[in-house]
């Protein structure tokens, strides 16, 4: 607890007691008054008593309340306070008047201290910023490590990184071999092998063993920096909710405020015009109790909580969410767009079958492995790299490469050709056509068809399930864009349950069929979402109503295009973001209709005279306790 | 330009009233306050530079103090 949630504790125990003396001693004061006298003696006694726990508790409300009217903020809740309970002063309910000061001061620190602990949980979750950095410096050859804020450190300086420590700033590894906990950026659990030429992102921690590393950004513009400052800033941008319940705050109290005066004259006059007796003290009494439902800190408090709670809890498994409007954009998602390239594959090329006329398997590998060989092409890479065995050089003469064909080389004193269709035709041999996606590297040796090899973008594990899970939370829509050829995107569609694709486009296409996707303007029920991994494609995601990058950890480009940031490259954080954003929605619904809901019933309640002032901020404080509670809801992390 | 503050305020609807009440203040273009992470984010108007954002910082920190007494603007 903080100093002055303990003053105001201390106010409320002493107020408490007193309150309790004071109803032990009533019937003693009472008993001091002689029948029919004229100055009522033990009333004033017992109003002056009353008057010490009324200051002890309330002297802060009443004096802001004052402030409040010099600056002519009248609808304020420490004036709607002080008017209730000055009211029930009047009326002679003085122990009413304490009591209602007392629960509404115990309802705020109630509010303090919950808001408190969740803003520290919050930034616990957000606990990634490294305190110091150990820099080298040589003097006169002798190296010196000294502790300095990561803040003071230049791009291009040298810093040790021992176990157990916060990678501080992003850099290279020049020296050392360890492993590197991501959790805190990622929410990968499973620890990534570091090695001198490595890239190392700060927020990390250093598992095993002590790492040097060159520095490559200054620590303002390093990957820890840029993430705390998106989160701190995410609820700028606030959701439709938010905004609701700060409109309706505003209209509430006033609206509360003018039901009140009604209820305390209006009944009254109509007693009167019809002869009963006006019974004004009972309506006014009633009157009062709308003034303390009047507050509307229960529905405005637990509306941003939910949403600051939720986007703390994205940030914790990976998912950077750039505000609470993007959250509620998640949970109202019909289409999501991905990018085939880097997002639902790896991107890597790998072969991944072979179709052999003559030889093994092993040997059609090999041939195209050593006539390959010099070659740096992704492709060639990937057969050399599915190879795996070494390369004798001595045995290659020979090659030539064909541009927009293939390579021909001697192996072994074997003429091999490797390479498309338009090569083996060339050469005058029949190539076997085959219907599998992905690109064909046909082999022929010595004039002779040999087989052919698959080489295709493989995707990645997680793909599949991530699209079926979208389709069962009510993503009606998926469309896969790609600029690789008709057959390639028709195979990976398929296999991956994806509705709709479109093939061999130009990056400058894909912003075109999203904006196609997107007419309808603000009328249309369903948002839509493009995945991307940020490289290329900056603009769609900027024109999306939900940019989403994934694979980003170190991009800042698509850390700055994207509304959400997925840190790793697993397509299952799409469906967790989905999820969180539902949630939050969920909850936010759940706390105004809640809200709103028992405010009204406590209002009619009080207008009919069913309830007393006691009940009033019983529900006042409860509602907001129990709104903040469930709005706490959303930092727990999501399956 | 834009840059963000440090605040200090107890409670969320106070906080709505900071946000309105900056917002309104001559040279600020648009305010949101972060009532959960206690700071203010101000958008200035353009040709606003150097030691005018702190005479504007002082201005919406005396309209915060008139509708909330109890806040804190950390300049």
């Amino acid at each position: 607890m903080t100093k002055k949630q303990k003053k105001i504790l201390y106010r409320i125990i002493a107020t408490a007691v007193m309150l309790i003396l004071l109803a032990i001693a009533e019937p003693f004061i009472e008993e001091l008054e002689p029948e029919y006298q004229a100055v009522p003696y033990a009333k004033i006694i017992s109003f002056v008593l009353y008057l010490i726990p009324y200051f002890v508790i309330g002297h802060d409300i009443l004096r802001k309340a004052f402030k409040g009217i010099v600056h002519g903020q009248v609808m304020d809740e420490n004036f709607l306070m002080a008017v209730a309970t000055i009211g029930s002063m009047i009326l002679g309910e003085y122990r009413e008047a304490v009591a209602v000061m007392l629960f509404y001061q115990i309802g705020e620190l109630f509010q303090n201290i919950a808001v408190g602990k969740s803003r520290k949980s919050i930034a616990a979750l957000m606990d990634i910023r490294p305190d110091v950095a150990n820099l080298v410096t040589k003097e006169n050859g002798k190296e010196t490590v000294t502790k300095v804020d990561p803040e003071e450190v230049a791009a291009g300086s040298i810093l040790v990184v021992s176990p157990g420590e916060r990678i501080p700033i992003d850099g290279t590894v020049t020296d050392g071999d360890s492993t590197v906990d991501t959790t805190a950026l990622t929410g990968e659990a499973v620890p990534r092998s570091v090695h001198a030429g490595d890239e190392v992102i700060s927020g990390t921690i250093n598992l095993s063993g002590v790492i040097r590393i060159r520095t490559t950004k200054p620590f303002a513009e390093s990957t820890v920096t840029k993430i705390l400052e998106l989160v701190e800033n995410a609820s700028s941008q606030k959701s439709r909710s938010e905004n609701f319940i700060t409109r309706f705050a505003r209209v509430y109290t006033p609206a509360v405020c003018i039901m009140a005066l009604l209820v305390a004259v209006i009944p009254p006059i109509v007693n009167m015009i019809c002869g009963n007796p006006a019974r004004f003290g009972e309506f006014v009494y009633r009157a009062l109790t709308f003034l303390v439902i009047s507050c509307p800190c229960a529905m405005v408090i637990s509306i941003p909580l939910g949403f600051f709670a939720g986007i703390g809890g994205a940030s914790k498994a990976g998912i950077l969410v750039k505000g609470s409007n993007y959250l509620e954009a998640l949970s109202k998602i019909g289409t999501v767009v991905f990018d085939k390239t880097g997002t639902l594959t790896k991107g890597v090329f790998e072969v991944t079958s072979i179709h052999k006329q003559r030889f093994s398997d092993q040997q059609i590998l090999k041939f195209a492995a050593y006539a390959e060989s010099y070659s740096t092409h992704p492709i060639s890479r990937s057969i050399v790299n599915a190879y795996a065995l070494e390369i004798d050089k001595k045995e290659i003469s020979d090659v030539s490469e064909i541009s927009g064909r293939g390579v021909s080389a001697v192996v072994s004193g074997n003429r091999v050709l490797a390479g498309n269709d338009k090569l083996m035709n060339d050469n005058g041999i029949t190539p076997v056509m085959c219907h599998d996606g992905g690109t064909i590297v046909h082999i022929a040796v010595d004039g002779q068809y040999a087989g052919h090899i698959h080489i295709s973008d493989i995707i990645k594990e997680t793909s599949k399930d991530a699209i079926s899970s979208l389709h069962n939370m009510g993503v009606r829509n998926t469309v896969m864009l790609t600029g690789d050829a008709y057959e390639v995107a028709e195979n990976v569609a398929d296999t991956l349950g994806i509705r709709d694709f479109r093939a061999e486009l130009l990056p400058q296409d894909k912003v075109g069929i999203v904006e196609s996707m997107l007419e309808g303007g603000t009328k249309r029920r369903h948002e839509v979402a493009f995945v991307g991994d940020g490289i290329n494609d900056a603009p769609v995601l900027t024109r999306a109503d939900v940019g989403i990058a994934m694979g980003a950890l170190g991009s800042d480009a698509a850390i700055e295009a994207a509304d959400v940031v997925i840190m790793d490259d697993d397509p299952i954080g799409i469906v967790k973001a989905v999820k969180i954003g539902k949630k939050c929605m969920r909850i936010a619904y759940e706390n105004i209709y809640f809200a709103i809901g028992i405010k009204i019933i406590v209002l009619i309640l009080s207008a009919f005279g069913l309830t007393n002032m006691w009940l009033a901020v019983f529900a006042d404080v409860g509602v907001m306790i129990l709104a903040v509670i469930n709005a706490v809801r959303t930092l727990k992390p999501i399956k | 330009m834009a840059k963000t503050y440090s605040i200090e305020v107890d409670c969320a609807n106070c906080a709505n009233k900071m946000e309105q009440a900056a917002k309104e203040t001559k040279g600020v273009k648009d305010a949101s306050v972060n009532f959960m992470a206690l700071k203010m984010h101000v958008e200035f108007e353009e040709g606003i530079k150097g030691h005018e954002e702190l005479d504007v910082m002082k201005e919406v920190r005396k309209n915060c103090k008139k509708v909330e007494d109890d806040c804190e603007i950390y300049i």
